[in-house]
């Protein structure tokens, strides 16, 4: 069954294992895509973005999954509520950009441009302070070790892994606060 | 960047996690909490002098039997909140049980003492009082639950900040009550419940500006 395969994934990614956690997020994107091509009719091309903004959550709230607990009520549960989050950040945007002026179709679409460039994981990847970016391109884009790592940025193994932990958080509160 | 590569890039080189370290965080929460209400309680209110003889009293301990079990059920739902997709449960029923027996037991208090008594056993000496100080010895615990909430994944944000509030509130009001005189069931079956209900109505407010993820 799809929920105790993917179940039996994260648990094994939960302890460690880089490639089964890998076949789980691969696995659940299609899924997630679903979910939200399903209740995002209205808004196709944010599509995307959300599914990659909640494979970030789920990775940094990944602690937060209880192994006793049905894989499909957590991830529902979370997907659920960046799904409400972003449809409040989305009214609050167009109610600023609501104004009964000619020139609203131009702005609009300078602002759909714009959104799409902050969308850019990769660019805001690279505004994170160096202490969080390093790690981060060091061991998770070109595969370093963590040791690795350390050596080459002169910082400390546990302040490596805390450096990688607090730049995906902080690029998730990023990804919220633009959005 | 395509999905794809966000994938594989979240997946390498993970570490794994540690599954006892949201008790042990939830536990240094608690302990860290409670020395702060501890020392609210015993250097700015000072502990009732006459503790030693209270703890005779069977009241003594059907007070703080109340606060515990508040206290329980509040953190109870603070740990389930604080995760996805895991439901409340009995803790609702269990609070409302709770408080339920304890208005019971009142009122029964209230009807059977003499009717020049009645006004004593409903205010005390502190009532004007009680609901603030148990609000204010609350207050470190409050801080230390919304700090449990921010490290785990709350999707109903109002809910949980209540919850943490009215955990704080609770457990406050068992710290409180080593200085609090009062051991009539009418005063804490309505003055500490407003004391506990201060912190639920701070944290319903914090929960969605603090604990958003």
């Amino acid at each position: 069954m799809k929920e105790e395969r993917l179940r039996s994934l994260l648990i094994r990614g939960l302890a460690g294992d880089a490639a089964a956690y890998r076949n789980f997020l691969s696995e659940l994107t299609v899924h997630l895509r679903s979910f939200l091509r399903r209740r995002l009719a209205r808004l196709p091309e944010e599509v995307e973005d959300l599914v990659q903004e909640l494979l970030l959550s789920i990775h940094n709230q990944r602690h937060t999954y209880d192994r006793a607990q049905p894989l499909t009520a957590w991830v529902q549960a979370i997907a659920r509520y960046k799904l409400i989050d972003l449809l409040r950040r989305r009214s609050r945007t167009n109610g600023l950009h609501d104004p009964l002026d000619d020139d609203h179709d131009l702005f609009a679409a300078a602002d759909g441009h714009a959104a799409e460039a902050r969308y850019d994981l990769a660019k805001l990847l690279q505004q994170l302070p160096d202490r969080q970016r390093l790690p981060i391109q060091y061991v998770k884009i070109e595969g370093s070790s963590v040791a690795d790592a350390a050596k080459r940025t002169g910082m400390s193994e546990s302040a490596v892994k805390v450096g990688i932990h607090r730049g995906l958080k902080a690029l998730a509160a990023r990804i919220r606060s633009i959005a | 960047m395509k999905t794809e590569d966000w994938v594989s890039l979240l997946a390498a080189g993970v570490e794994p996690i540690d599954a006892k370290r949201t008790a042990r965080r939830q536990l240094l929460a608690i302990i860290v909490g409670l020395l702060g209400a501890l020392a609210l309680t015993g250097g700015i209110l000072r502990l009732n002098p006459a503790l030693s003889h209270a703890v005779m009293e069977p009241m003594f301990w059907v007070r703080e039997a109340y606060c515990a079990a508040l206290a329980l059920l509040g953190f109870a739902a603070v740990a389930r909140l604080a995760r996805p997709g895991i439901r409340l449960g009995f803790v609702p029923a269990g609070i409302g049980t709770v408080v339920l027996v304890m208005w019971i037991f009142a009122a029964a208090v209230l009807l059977t003492a003499p009717a020049q008594n009645r006004s004593h056993l409903f205010f005390g000496t502190t009532a004007g009082v009680c609901p603030f100080l148990i609000a204010m010895v609350a207050g470190p615990l409050l801080i230390s639950f919304l700090w449990v909430l921010r490290d785990l994944a709350p999707t109903r944000l109002r809910l949980a900040g209540a919850a943490a509030g009215f955990a704080a509130g609770s457990l406050g009001a068992l710290v409180y009550s080593l200085h609090c005189p009062e051991l009539a069931a009418p005063f804490f079956g309505t003055w500490y419940l407003l004391g506990m209900l201060i912190p639920t109505s701070l944290g319903a407010w914090l929960g969605p500006r603090l604990v958003r993820w």
